[in-house]
């Protein structure tokens, strides 16, 4: 492996969005006066850059609190506290009018292309709706416009008046693409985009996404749990852990980097694609703790090989540590051992 | 890795299901043959539709009677028996017993208003002769096998109050409550986080050490192939495209398709990091559609006049087979 210098690409580059100690808490109701008996902490204080023209990473376990994210950062939730600055605004606060600017900057592609499309309209439709809210006017018609996006996602033309019902799953992520662009964002949140897909279609989707960013100059947030594919086609991680960020990484070097005892395991879990590099994966005792009541110290301490008296106590905070980067751990001082679990041959 | 010079617990002969759809007959699995030895895993890896679960639901007989059908020469042999002409009384001995089989969706597959203990209970008493009490200790000591924190509590429990990955461990209990010979798994960590996924094929595997148990492992996670399965089978719009040893497949692939297929897996290491994936185009033919010939030659980069003219046959040699009129050849 080579050992490429720990820069980030755009790290001269300035925070497209600044966020800032996010929380956010679902209510749950019950009882005969329906009041509010419980709270799911979904986030509990990240704070995150995403820069200009990067492809940022997130990735962790079902729960985490990833999805919820992605969903806060283009405001299609409203985050209990905290702050998002996109460029000069402030988009924690703002109400659903204030936002519709907004939204035009900011897209999402979703997880299952075929629940997030209308089954009654067909693509063009679908895709005129979109341009046609947010004004968009190409100087050759509404028409060309959607004709030209299908082919720039890589379908025929003839796609333009078929049913979401006609096409493959990969061709319906293609489209659920084409709809995100439609309305000329600069950011995108991809929320799993490939994981319902078959190998094979998940990398020609993949390929897509980076042509298109390439093309189309965007910044993205890529949500995912598939460490293998976030490692290849993110810039930089974020790994959470039960609504919190423990780990940021340069993709480049997420082995060599990883410190955190579960970005350890995570990476320890993954199984490798060579039966001659067999190894016992990486086996977690316990289980994730409720999000109804979260434990004081650190979230991971239940499960953590390397839990001290004080992780269980006090919870740390994601802080830059000499040697990679910053990592909410006690434990974790000098720089990782280079043959660190998945390395080591 | 077991002896594969033993007699084979299980010969799947020329085996092909067809359905009957609104658009006529589809053969979603077309002359499948292969043997599965005692203690081994076989891997049955393809995309969506390529007549994996087909094949694993023909040989435990599952598919609906009306809509689909063995073509007569279809011969699943197992203990001196061929399943696709066994009665009905017959395979419900097998099943659960001696055969037994985990699936996708540890939800769905558990019945929602039984406790955990009425489920594993219910093939102990039709395939065994325990009373109450020896069915519930078997129950509970099944649990604890498979690593469930607190079975005796556990057992009272309903699958609802279980997270994804207890719900997996209880159809793996359920399915080795009798001590099947096979255990057949379909896609059984698909649904779940890797961590847990590591937790479960750790389990699988320490189970094929002490019982002895062969696995029919389906997946479409080359990974998950690569780290437990000692044969691979591929498969490909119902056809057996190639199969061999684990370490032939990923280290000398044949057939351009699974070659193609573990190219497009992300590489980890910076060497890789965001460039391009190399794709295969274009999509699986559908099964009304198939083309004349190789059924990938629209997919395929060696793609050639011959692969037109004439579908390959599967040939074997040295242990290993494919279907491929032009082979590739040599270490990668």
């Amino acid at each position: 492996m080579s050992q490429a210098p720990v820069t980030d690409r755009a790290a001269t580059d300035s925070a497209l969005l600044e966020v800032r100690d996010l929380v956010m808490h679902f209510p749950v109701r019950g009882g005969v006066l329906n009041r509010v008996v419980a709270k799911v902490h979904a986030l509990n204080g990240v704070s995150l850059d995403v820069r200009r023209g990067e492809t940022l990473g997130i990735v962790g376990e079902s729960g985490c609190g990833k999805s919820t994210l992605g969903k806060c950062l283009i405001r299609l939730l409203s985050p209990t506290s905290g702050s998002i600055r996109y460029g000069e605004e402030e988009l924690v606060g703002l109400g659903h009018r204030d936002l519709m600017p907004h939204r035009k900057r900011m897209q999402m592609i979703f997880q299952d292309p075929y629940s997030s499309l209308n089954p009654r309209l067909t693509v063009r439709e679908a895709l005129r709706e979109v341009a046609a809210f947010h004004q968009i006017s190409p100087p050759f018609g509404l028409d060309a416009y959607v004709e030209e996006l299908i082919q720039k996602v890589g379908l025929r033309v003839d796609a333009a008046d078929k049913f979401p019902h006609e096409f493959s799953g990969g061709q319906r992520q293609r489209i659920g693409i084409a709809r995100a662009l439609a309305c000329q964002p600069e950011f995108l949140v991809a929320d799993e985009p490939v994981s319902a897909l078959d190998v094979s279609i998940q990398a020609q989707v993949l390929n897509l996404l980076m042509d298109l960013k390439e093309e189309f100059g965007l910044t993205l947030v890529f949500v995912s749990h598939d460490l293998k594919v976030v490692e290849h086609f993110c810039d930089r991680v974020l790994v959470m852990y039960l609504g919190s960020v423990v780990e940021e990484l340069d993709c480049r070097r997420l082995h060599e980097d990883a410190r955190h005892p579960y970005t350890r395991a995570l990476l320890g879990a993954n199984p490798i694609n060579d039966p001659a590099d067999r190894r016992p994966l990486t086996v977690l005792e316990g289980d994730v703790p409720s999000p109804f009541d979260l434990p004081p110290g650190c979230a991971f301490a239940g499960r953590c090989p390397e839990v001290q008296e004080r992780c269980r106590r006090e919870r740390p905070s994601l802080e830059e540590k000499a040697g990679g980067g910053p990592v909410a751990c006690w434990e974790v001082g000098p720089p990782s051992d280079p043959q660190g679990p998945r390395v080591a041959k | 890795m077991s002896a594969t010079a033993t007699e084979p617990i299980l010969q799947v002969r020329n085996l092909s299901t067809c359905f009957k759809t609104d658009l006529g007959v589809v053969t979603a699995v077309d002359d499948v043959s292969f043997d599965l030895h005692a203690g081994e895993t076989l891997g049955i890896v393809g995309e969506s539709g390529c007549g994996k679960t087909v094949t694993s639901k023909s040989i435990m007989r599952l598919l609906p009677s009306h809509l689909s059908f063995q073509k007569p020469e279809s011969q699943v042999l197992f203990g001196g028996q061929n399943l696709c002409t066994a009665s009905e009384e017959e395979m419900r001995r097998v099943r659960g017993d001696k055969i037994a089989m985990i699936f996708q969706e540890p939800m769905t597959s558990l019945n929602p208003v039984f406790k955990i203990g009425w489920q594993l209970d219910e093939a102990l008493r039709y395939h065994t002769d325990l009373d109450r009490a020896g069915r519930r200790a078997r129950a509970v000591e099944m649990l604890r096998l498979v690593e469930m924190p607190e079975p005796e509590r556990r057992v009272d429990e309903y699958p609802h109050q279980l997270s994804g990955g207890m719900r997996q461990r209880v159809m793996i209990a359920m399915a080795l409550c009798c001590e099947p010979d096979i255990l057949i798994a379909d896609e059984p960590t698909t649904a779940l986080d890797v961590t847990i996924q590591a937790q479960i094929l750790d389990l699988m595997n320490g189970l094929k050490e002490k019982l002895d148990t062969a696995i029919v492992l389906i997946t479409h996670d080359l990974g998950v192939v690569a780290q437990v399965c000692d044969r691979v089978m591929v498969m490909y719009a119902g056809r057996v495209i190639e199969s061999a040893g684990v370490h032939e497949v990923f280290h000398s692939p044949r057939h351009p398709y699974t070659q193609a297929l573990l190219e497009s897996i992300p590489k980890s290491g910076a060497r890789e990091h965001g460039k391009r994936l190399p794709t295969i185009p274009g999509i699986v033919p559908s099964l009304t559609e198939l083309p004349h010939g190789c059924r990938f030659q629209d997919r395929c980069a060696y793609k050639e006049e011959r692969c037109v003219e004439s579908e390959p046959a599967l040939e074997t040699s040295g242990g290993r087979s494919h279907r491929c009129h032009f082979p590739l050849g040599g270490e990668r």
